[in-house]
């Protein structure tokens, strides 16, 4: 045994330990790369009974509502139009089709690996609208805002964004007063938190008494962030701790926040299954506002609804695991997705496929 | 592309018209550095001279964006590609036949780069670019240029490749640190706002191979884990041989910027791409002799036993963590896509 399987053994034994004392326990990591971090690392396999792990609302293209899948279809069918958008986001299906499939009939739609590429596209091809599907959450809205900024100031004409960034701390608070699914604790989001902080978790401690704890992506710091929540909960306490304080700080980075700021403002906004949240997603400033897609294209996102038969909304709130959906792994596969949480690489549904169904079968 | 360049310095339509233009282009960019005595007569067909025996035969088109990247280029890629795909069945590389499609703007310069290492490429791999084809396609329909390759290669007498002698217990070896080839074109290609060091592993592997057949171990199976990377090969074993597959993620060997690299576009370092890189499939016995002879070589300096064949139902392909836990591998489906954030 080398030196990190002994230390992970030993955290293993902790959380053991730890299981025994308050009886079972539900923790809800908030963001789709723990979920997948927590299967390819075989951590999931790892948990003793009382620990159940949930997977909550933090998968990107999970989140976005059919309503804004739609919008960007129809759009991407325009011929002056080029769709600029992260990968993830091309495979999910939409009501006549996915952007996939559109690229197929002959749209325009482009991978980008940043906003940024979607300005430079713009710069590059002055004949086309670059249309940026702007979705994620702070981790990714950064980023849409300094695009925006750069557009702004090359004056370019071609270049809008699809307003769709959702923020962390206010589906977490949904889900809380909901009420209806048994959260003990969260592990949370490095990603986001190098943006947010620490403290903007505070509401969730204090306010609903939930043990938080704020975890990186690397085996060893999401076994701890583990041990801490269930140390928390052992004492009947309710605070942020941070496992990964070497990248997150107490105040988050504020050139980013400033950044976001500067751009966006708090909007109220639809989620997949969970409806409109009060101020929990981010619209263009007016200051901005001409580089909304919804207003030049004349674009509506209309309301959101399930894909037939597709549980992907109960799957993001933690309500339902995958394998209990009847599309699971029969109707809905990676290959052949219905729903977003089958797409995305960051989806719960198909971290299950792809990693967790050994043991299911066996 | 830049526009103002002079037309003597890019290729242009006419470069493909099958007169002057293309005559010049074929006697001065590609003679000088590939010529050989099957490709110089410029005849219709390359006529070769092999004994009676078994051949291979292969085909391979090759699209990459960008077409020079960190480790190679597109005519590394075609080259080595090719014959990696013969010797991997156990055949000797002999000709290689080069179709290039070529798109108007293209700088010479480029093109020039790209066929010099073509030449090395081949040179390296001890084959023959027998014949070849260019044409040239409008600005914006090319892609800058694609190459599509078809090679030859003579089987190697007394070869026992075959799948179906596989076994429970048979050990897996790979032959090096996996993913650069993928992680370093996606770094390269436009807009990518991070660098690394990472290189391509992009290299031809007969003469590992040979070296690996000629050893006397029991090689079973060998495949290059190009496309759908290790996991792709791994899951085709299970398949293939109805028996399970488990690999340690400890023994797999991985470099720390890959690792990373692979972390931060949410990409499983087993699916990505590799272009010089074998999965050995050979006898438990000869298990550790095999891995000697391959540390042996330049290419296998990194290899590892990463696993073995095991008899358990229903047959899948499981990874013991580092963690100590265990999770189920999968052949991806098609390309996989870097995640949001």
């Amino acid at each position: 045994m080398n030196q990190s399987q002994a230390d992970s053994r030993q955290l293993v034994d902790r959380i053991v330990e730890l299981s025994r004392r308050p009886g079972p326990v539900q923790l809800m990591e908030v963001c789709g790369t723990h979920t997948v971090s927590l299967f390819r690392t075989g951590i999931k396999s790892l948990m003793p009974a009382g620990v159940r792990l949930l997977s909550g609302p933090g998968c990107p293209v999970c989140v976005t509502s059919q309503g804004y899948i739609d919008a960007a279809c129809e759009v991407a069918g325009r011929p002056e139009v080029t769709i600029c958008t992260y990968g993830d986001m091309i495979r999910v299906p939409g009501r006549s089709g996915s952007l996939e499939q559109y690229r197929g009939r002959g749209a325009r739609v482009m991978v980008v690996y940043s906003a940024r590429d979607a300005v430079k596209y713009a710069t590059e091809h002055p004949d086309r609208q670059a249309i940026f599907l702007a979705v994620g959450f702070e981790t990714t809205a950064p980023a849409s805002a300094a695009a925006v900024m750069e557009a702004d100031q090359r004056g370019l004409a071609n270049f809008t964004i699809l307003a769709g960034h959702k923020l962390v701390i206010p589906a977490l608070a949904f889900l809380l007063s909901a009420g209806d699914v048994a959260i003990d604790g969260f592990l949370l989001p490095g990603h986001v938190s190098v943006v947010i902080g620490v403290e903007a978790y505070q509401p969730v401690a204090q306010q609903y008494h939930k043990a938080c704890v704020v975890a990186g992506f690397e085996p060893m710091q999401m076994l701890n962030g583990i041990v801490c929540l269930l140390e928390q909960i052992a004492a009947g306490q309710a605070r942020v701790d941070n496992v990964y304080a070497v990248a997150v700080r107490p105040q988050g980075n504020p050139t980013a926040l400033r950044a976001i700021d500067e751009v966006f403002e708090p909007a109220d906004t639809i989620w997949r299954a969970m409806g409109m949240i009060p101020k929990s997603g981010l619209a263009l400033r007016e200051k901005y506002r001409r580089f909304d897609a919804l207003d030049r294209f004349g674009l509506v996102v209309g309301p959101d609804y399930d894909p037939p038969g597709c549980r992907c909304g109960q799957v993001i709130q933690g309500k339902l695991e995958p394998a209990a959906c009847s599309l699971f792994a029969t109707q809905c596969t990676p290959a052949q997705p219905v729903g977003p949480c089958m797409v995305s690489s960051e989806g719960t549904c198909a971290a299950w496929y792809k990693y967790g169904r050994a043991r299911q079968q066996a | 592309m830049d526009t103002h360049t002079n037309l003597d310095e890019q290729i242009v339509l006419a470069h493909g018209g099958g007169g002057e233009l293309t005559r010049r282009l074929i006697a001065d960019h590609f003679l000088p550095k590939l010529g050989n005595a099957l490709l110089e007569p410029l005849t219709d067909s390359a006529v070769l001279d092999i004994p009676a025996g078994r051949l291979a035969f292969t085909t391979d088109a090759h699209v990459i964006q960008p077409l020079e990247f960190p480790g190679g280029d597109i005519g590394r890629l075609s080259i080595c590609g090719t014959v990696n795909d013969l010797a991997v069945v156990g055949a000797v590389p002999r000709a290689i036949s080069l179709a290039m499609v070529i798109e108007e703007g293209l700088p010479l310069t480029v093109l020039d780069r790209i066929v010099d290492s073509i030449a090395a490429a081949a040179r390296e791999a001890d084959v023959l670019v027998a014949t070849g084809d260019t044409k040239v396609v409008e600005r914006q329909r090319g892609d800058g240029m694609t190459i599509t390759t078809a090679g030859i290669g003579e089987l190697r007498p007394g070869v026992r490749l075959d799948v179906r002698r596989i076994v429970e217990g048979d050990a897996i070896i790979v032959t090096g640190r996996i993913a650069e080839h993928g992680l370093a074109v996606m770094s390269a290609r436009e807009g990518l706002t991070f660098q690394t060091e990472l290189r391509s592993d992009v290299a031809p592997l007969n003469d590992l191979i040979g070296r690996l057949l000629d050893s006397g171990a029991d090689v079973k199976f060998m495949r290059d884990p190009t496309r759908g990377g290790l996991a792709g090969v791994l899951a085709d074993l299970a398949e293939d041989t109805a028996l399970s597959v488990e690999v340690r993620e400890e023994a797999i060997p991985v470099s720390t910027v890959a690792r990373h690299t692979a972390e931060l576009l949410g990409l499983d370092v087993l699916t990505v791409p590799n272009e010089g890189k074998i999965v050995v499939v050979v006898d438990q016995a000869d298990a550790d002799h095999t891995l000697a002879v391959c540390r042996g070589h330049p290419l296998g300096r990194h290899a590892a036993i990463i696993g073995s064949m095991k008899r358990s139902q229903p047959p899948l392909v499981e990874l013991l963590t580092v963690s100590g836990g265990r999770r189920l591998v999968q052949r991806p489906y098609g390309e996989e896509l870097p995640r949001i954030c």
